[in-house]
C-alpha cells in the first residue's frame, strides 16, 4: 500500500505542471546528420532562472529553438507552460509563443519602426485594445528604464538600449518564461551587468528566466542554476552553479 | 476566428505606414508598376484601334453583280428579294447603270475626266452591290450569286480579298500575342519587383513570427500594401493614357479627318478599368507569393 500511494506520488509529480519546461530524451539531429542535442532531460520549474551554458556549437541554440518551437525534437517529448509541442499544429505555434518571451543576442528589433511601435506590435498580435496598449508599451519601458526613448529608432540607440527594448517587448505579454540567448553577448561588461539586473527584476516578479550565455563572468559572480551542455549532452545541472569553462 | 475591427484599422494602417518606411523601396515598385501599364495601356489602346480600322476596310467589301441587259424591273425586283433572303446576305442595293458609270468616273479622280466623253455608250449594266455578312464570306456569297440566271457577272476583287484578309488576320494575331506577351512580361516584373522588396523584409517577418504573430497578421499588412502599391502605380499611366488619348483624337479628328479613331469615351475608361484591375491583382498576388516564402519560422 505503501509502495503505491508512493508511487502514485511520483506519478502526479512527473505530470506535474509545475514544471514549465519539461524535456523528456530529447534528441535532435540535423537533415546533414550532425548531432545537436542527444538525451536531453531537463525540468525546468515557475520562477526559476537557468544559465544554460558551453561552448560554441554545444547546442544552446538549438535548445532555445526546441522550446520556443522553431525546430522539432527528432525524439522524445518537449512540454511548455502546460503544452505538448509535439502535439502542436502550424496554427497552434504563435499562441505558444505568446506565453515565451524571448530575447536574442542581436536584438531582433524592426529596425524601420520605433521604440514604441516595437512593443506595441506584439500586444497588436494579442488584438489588445488601443489605449490598454498604450499603458503596457509604457509601463514595461519604465521596467527597462527607457520611458524616454518611446520615439526613438532602433539606429538611434546604443546597443544596451536596444537589449532593453528587445526584453521589454518579449514581456510585454506578460509570458510565464522568459527566454534569452545571449542576451549580453554583444555588449560591454559593464551594460551588460545592467541588463543582468532587469532579467533579476524581471524574475523576482515571478517570470522564469532561462539564459544561454557565454559569459562565465556573470555566471560565477550572480549565482543560479546551471545547465552546462557539452556535445549535444547536459553533462552537469547544479544549484547556484559555476561557469566552469576557462571563458 | 474572426478579426476584431481595431485589429483590421491595424492592419490598414500598418500597410500604409509600411509605403513610407520603405520608401524607396516602394518608390522602385511604383514606377515598375506605372512604366509597365503605360505600355501596356497605350499598346492596348494602339491595338484596340487597329482592330477597329481593319473591321471598317472588311465591312467595305462588298460584291458587283451586273445584272442582265435582258432583265426588266420585275424580274430584278425578284432577284433582289431572293438575293436579300439568303442568310449570308446582309444588305443589298440597287445600282443604276448610270450610278455606276459615276462611282467609276470618281474613283478614278482626275484621270477619269477622259471617260465623260464616253458617257452616251456607258459600257456599265444596272447592278446589286451585295454584302456578306461576314466579309470572309464575301467569296461564297459571289459564287452563288454567279449562278444565278439572271445575272451576267460579278466582281468583288477577288485577289486583292485573299490577300486582305491574310494580312487582317495576321494583325490580330500578333498583335493578340503581343498583348498576352506583354501581360505575362508585367505580371512577372511587378511580381518580381515586389518579391525584391519583400525578401529584403524577410528578417521582419521572422521576427514578428517570433513574437506570436499569426500567419495572417503577418500576411495582411502585405496585402494592403500590395492593394496600394497597385492603385498608385495605376494612376499615373492612367491619367496620361486617358488626357493623352481624348487630346489625340480630338487632334486627329480636325487636322487628318480621314484617319479614324475609336470614340474616346467609354474606350479609355474601360482601358483604364483593365489597367488598375491588372494592376491590383498583380500587386496583391505579387506580395502574398513572396511573403508565403517567409512564413516558416
Amino acid at each position: 500500500m505503501r509502495i503505491l500511494s508512493l508511487s502514485l506520488i511520483i506519478w502526479i509529480f512527473s505530470m506535474d505542471v509545475r514544471f514549465l519546461i519539461d524535456m523528456k530524451r530529447v534528441r535532435k539531429s540535423y537533415p546533414n546528420r550532425v548531432q545537436a542535442l542527444n538525451n536531453i532531460n531537463v525540468h525546468i520549474g515557475k520562477e526559476e532562472f537557468v544559465y544554460v551554458v558551453g561552448p560554441s556549437g554545444a547546442g544552446k541554440t538549438t535548445f532555445i529553438k526546441l522550446i520556443i518551437r522553431e525546430l522539432k525534437p527528432s525524439e522524445g517529448s518537449i512540454h511548455v507552460n502546460g503544452t505538448n509541442l509535439g502535439d502542436l499544429t502550424e496554427k497552434e505555434i504563435p499562441y505558444l509563443r505568446r506565453k515565451i518571451g524571448v530575447v536574442f543576442q542581436d536584438f531582433k528589433l524592426f529596425p524601420k519602426m520605433s521604440v514604441y511601435e516595437n512593443i506595441a506590435f506584439a500586444l497588436e498580435v494579442i488584438e489588445a485594445p488601443a489605449n490598454r496598449i498604450k499603458e503596457r508599451v509604457m509601463e514595461v519601458l519604465d521596467i527597462v528604464h527607457l520611458k524616454d526613448k518611446a520615439r526613438f529608432y532602433p539606429s538611434e540607440l546604443s546597443g544596451g538600449e536596444m537589449q532593453r527594448i528587445a526584453i521589454a517587448r518579449a514581456i510585454v505579454n506578460h509570458p510565464a518564461i522568459l527566454i534569452a540567448d545571449e542576451p549580453t553577448g554583444n555588449l560591454d561588461p559593464e551594460t551588460a551587468w545592467s541588463i543582468m539586473g532587469i532579467l533579476e527584476e524581471i524574475n523576482n516578479r515571478g517570470t522564469t528566466v532561462v539564459m544561454a550565455t557565454h559569459n562565465s563572468h556573470i555566471v560565477n559572480n550572480l549565482r543560479k542554476r546551471v545547465i552546462a551542455i557539452d556535445d549535444g549532452r547536459v553533462v552537469r545541472d547544479e544549484w547556484r552553479g559555476a561557469y566552469g569553462y576557462e571563458a | 476566428m474572426a478579426m476584431k475591427r481595431r485589429t483590421f484599422a491595424r492592419h490598414m494602417r500598418e500597410g500604409l505606414k509600411n509605403i513610407g518606411r520603405n520608401g524607396w523601396m516602394s518608390f522602385a515598385t511604383i514606377s515598375a508598376v506605372t512604366m509597365l501599364l503605360f505600355v501596356i495601356g497605350s499598346f492596348s489602346v494602339l491595338m484596340l484601334n487597329a482592330n477597329s480600322f481593319i473591321s471598317a476596310i472588311e465591312n467595305e467589301v462588298e460584291i458587283r453583280a451586273f445584272l442582265e441587259l435582258d432583265t426588266d424591273s420585275d424580274e430584278q425586283q425578284n432577284v433582289m428579294q431572293e438575293i436579300a433572303n439568303a442568310s449570308e446576305v446582309e444588305e443589298v442595293r440597287y445600282l443604276d447603270r448610270e450610278e455606276g458609270l459615276d462611282q467609276f468616273i470618281d474613283s478614278l479622280g482626275s484621270e477619269g475626266e477622259v471617260y465623260e466623253s464616253i458617257r452616251d455608250e456607258n459600257p456599265f449594266n444596272d447592278a446589286l452591290v451585295i454584302q456578306a455578312s461576314d466579309p470572309e464570306l464575301t467569296e461564297n456569297v459571289a459564287a452563288e450569286v454567279n449562278r444565278l440566271e439572271e445575272i451576267e457577272t460579278v466582281e468583288y476583287g477577288a485577289s486583292i480579298l485573299t490577300q486582305l484578309f491574310t494580312v487582317t488576320n495576321y494583325v490580330r494575331i500578333i498583335g493578340g500575342v503581343f498583348i498576352l506577351g506583354m501581360l505575362f512580361t508585367t505580371i512577372f516584373l511587378i511580381s518580381n519587383t515586389i518579391k525584391l522588396t519583400i525578401i529584403s523584409r524577410r528578417d521582419e517577418i521572422q521576427i514578428m513570427k517570433l513574437v506570436g504573430a499569426t500567419n495572417r497578421f503577418v500576411r495582411f499588412p502585405f496585402f494592403i500594401e500590395g492593394l496600394l502599391i497597385g492603385i498608385i502605380g495605376a494612376i499615373t499611366p492612367i491619367a496620361i493614357l486617358v488626357t493623352g488619348y481624348v487630346y489625340l483624337y480630338e487632334f486627329l479628328s480636325t487636322q487628318m479627318p480621314f484617319i479614324t479613331m475609336l470614340e474616346p469615351f467609354p474606350l479609355v475608361w474601360q482601358v483604364s478599368a483593365l489597367l488598375i484591375g491588372l494592376s491590383i491583382i498583380v500587386g496583391i498576388w505579387g506580395s502574398q507569393m513572396s511573403v508565403r516564402k517567409f512564413l516558416q519560422v
